[in-house]
């Protein structure tokens, strides 16, 4: 069945861009940039109110549960947004698809393994495991 | 695709004026992909470091503040601002404002004074503290 007329406006860009995905990677970028906004203030505003940045001071403030959770959500929306992005940036410059999915499954590992790494050295600071 | 035969492209880049918005559009790649990058790194070896003890967190203080390790994170700092600056740019222009030509110019120079502005404020607090 062709995509004429008679196609809803969601049916006709499904599977159009660079990435033949549609809408869905595009809202879900603007998505985790309005979360950055302010996930990235908290963290910024919280480093320059943090008396010092000595280990001691930094991890009883992680240890908290408002430090803690925070900054897991700003880990797991951080490395989201930014596989989001280097894949748009791919999916622009490399147009040999077997190359752009292999460095996809390369983005994408190194953003779970980097996110995994942070999730559970924060998890260990959290439970005092120190 | 490679396997393309070749046809004519369209002059696009080499024909226009080079402006502010360009700029600006290229600089909100590089400083995402550089926060990516560089910045998820930096963020996952602070916090690696932070759970691992008081050695290997002696071992990221003394590249962090070396000349070389403040470059990059003043940079970071910059990419930050830049990039964030921008991207607000970007959520309004998604909405369909903000594309007349005066309109369009004057916001991209906007978030180049910004960035420069944020980062020199940033630094200055987190050198007030007396670290």
């Amino acid at each position: 069945m062709s995509r004429g007329e008679s196609a809803t406006p969601l049916a006709r860009v499904r599977g159009l861009g660079s990435a033949h995905h549609g809408g869905h990677h595009w809202l879900e970028e603007r998505f985790t940039s309005v979360s950055l906004v302010l996930l990235s203030f908290w963290l910024l505003f919280s480093l320059v109110m943090l008396p010092a940045l000595d280990r001691g001071t930094v991890n009883e403030w992680l240890g908290s549960a408002w430090g803690a959770v925070p900054m897991a959500l700003f880990v797991i929306t951080a490395f989201k947004h930014g596989l989001d992005g280097l894949k748009v940036v791919v999916d622009d410059y490399v147009h040999e698809d077997g190359t752009r999915v292999g460095i996809h499954f390369f983005l994408t590992m190194a953003a779970i393994a980097g996110a995994a790494v942070s999730l559970f050295a924060l998890a260990k600071i959290a439970f005092g495991a120190n | 695709m490679s396997t393309k035969p070749q046809r004519p492209l369209s002059p696009h880049l080499t024909i226009w004026k080079w402006g502010p918005h360009m700029t600006v559009s290229i600089l909100h790649r590089i400083t995402g992909t550089g926060l990516t990058v560089a910045g998820l790194a930096v963020l996952a070896w602070w916090l690696a470091a932070l759970a691992a003890g008081d050695a290997a967190y002696a071992q990221f203080s003394a590249v962090a503040r070396h000349w070389t390790g403040m470059i990059v994170l003043v940079g970071l700092t910059w990419a930050f601002w830049q990039h964030l600056f921008s991207g607000l740019r970007h959520l309004v222009l998604d909405t369909g404002a903000g594309y007349e030509l005066r309109v369009n110019r004057f916001w991209s120079v906007m978030t180049l004074v910004f960035s420069l502005f944020a980062t020199a404020l940033t630094w200055f607090y987190l050198m007030g503290v007396g670290r």
